[in-house]
């Protein structure tokens, strides 16, 4: 009896005392790749933003300018949204977001999408999706320039009920083989524009909105 | 367990014994992230880098660890070691670990990584249990590059795609394009095409291992007929 508990109580040892050690080594490159993962996901997003909105046009830190706001049936998902300002010397020039495109053909589509302070869009990128490869996946950037039609676009330009896709009565193009995709980014995109307008002053202001 | 040398442990590791060729071991992530040669070579990298910090620390630990706890010791150090390697993936290659995402954590479930611990590393010394480490990624790492070529080039017609998220802004002039305005073939992205292509990459291994062995054959029976004629009695074969 002895004998057991003695050498279940020693493998329980050898077991913390790696376990401790090992916790130990993750907690070290934790703490020394922080700042350099902190810092490369900055320089993704300023690299990303800087897609949409020149960077001479803004000159504050996007980054740390943010409000976290919930609006499922606006952007897509009922997690909290990250909104970016830009501004010039204080005056706000565009925002930022990352909403989704809920009802993409298999999932949501995370977009990025950049609106100017006078509601036009700077632009739409696909941050994210599942769409079918060499169909629904031409509304990515390297594959197709069909996300850059969105540029200059507005809730009035065209008229709210031209934002869509051209088989539906819209004037944006859709994809052979691929309609339910490009359909789901039109919409996901008119509805971030009639958020953007509907709550411009609460969004470029620093409250948490519910 | 037989005394192997060092050049035993590499050939066993990138060839005889190939983890993903002929083990069929981690079969998730080579099927998934092979789709260009530089996911593939991303991965490849990740693991064999896995494979010989755990290899490394489960062969020094020896004296340490009773058998009893052996199993779950080694899940702790693979552990470590598989998120120490993502820590730093991400940290230094943020684009890179965006495009493998879960597959960098889920080297951990690689059953070549517990499975060279177990079998190799707890049985052998520092310095082999190194080789075997570097060898047995090196092996999963060429049958993710052979695959992920394969399937770049007829999906997509290129070759090194996306190069830049491996090795920096001067990875983009590796890029091949070897067929211009090429639409591109689905079925060789899709997961299909890798199950596809990598039973053609073993039945071709098996081809070449049975031709060497023939040419083997012949070499021992050609050295045995001359043996037979030089010296009158012919010796037993057992």
């Amino acid at each position: 009896m002895k004998t057991i508990l003695h050498s279940m109580g020693m493998a329980a040892l050898i077991l913390t005392g790696f376990s401790v050690v090992g916790a130990g080594l993750v907690a070290v490159t934790y703490t020394s790749t922080k700042d350099i993962i902190a810092e490369a996901q900055q320089a993704a997003l300023e690299a990303s933003l800087n897609q949409l909105v020149p960077a001479n046009r803004y000159n504050n830190r996007v980054a740390e300018d943010t409000i976290e706001v919930v609006a499922p049936e606006w952007l897509g998902t009922d997690q909290p949204v990250t909104i970016y300002r830009a501004r010039q010397n204080g005056q706000p020039v565009a925002l930022f977001a990352t909403p989704y495109a809920p009802d993409g053909y298999s999932g949501p589509i995370q977009l990025l999408i950049g609106v100017y302070v006078d509601g036009t869009l700077a632009g739409v990128r696909v941050l994210a999706h599942k769409e079918t490869p060499g169909l629904g996946d031409t509304i990515e950037e390297k594959r197709s320039p069909w996300i850059l039609a969105f540029a200059g676009k507005s809730l009035g330009n065209p008229p709210l009920d031209r934002w869509k896709v051209k088989k539906d009565g819209g004037i944006f193009d859709q994809f052979t083989g691929a309609t339910i995709t490009p359909r789901a980014v039109v919409k996901a995109t008119r509805k971030f524009l009639e958020y953007v307008q509907s709550h411009q002053e609460q969004l470029f202001a620093g409250d948490i909105l519910k | 367990m037989i005394e192997t040398g060092y050049q035993q442990i590499l050939k066993n590791g990138v060839w005889t014994q190939n983890t993903g060729l002929v083990a069929l071991l981690g079969l998730c992530p080579l099927l998934a992230t092979s789709n260009s040669v530089v996911n593939g070579l991303g991965l490849g990298l990740a693991t064999t880098l896995v494979l010989l910090m755990c290899n490394v620390a489960i062969s020094l630990i020896r004296p340490l660890v009773r058998p009893e706890v052996r199993i779950p010791v080694f899940v702790v150090v693979i552990a470590c070691a598989v998120t120490a390697v993502e820590l730093a993936m991400h940290a230094f290659l943020p684009g890179l670990y965006t495009v493998l995402g879960i597959f960098i954590p889920l080297i951990v479930t690689n059953c070549c990584v517990i499975g060279r611990a177990e079998a190799f590393a707890f049985k052998n010394g520092v310095a082999k249990s190194a080789v075997d480490g570097i060898a047995t990624g090196l092996g999963f790492l060429l049958a993710l590059v052979l695959l992920g070529a394969i399937r770049e080039v007829l999906g997509q017609g290129t070759l090194f795609g996306q190069a830049e998220l491996l090795f920096g802004e001067w990875g983009k002039s590796l890029t091949l394009h070897l067929i211009p305005d090429y639409r591109g073939f689905l079925l060789a992205i899709l997961p299909p095409g890798a199950f596809i292509g990598l039973g053609c990459l073993i039945a071709v291994k098996n081809v070449i291992d049975a031709r060497t062995q023939r040419s083997a054959r012949l070499v021992l029976s050609t050295w045995q007929q001359k043996f037979n004629e030089s010296s009158p009695p012919p010796p037993q074969s057992t």
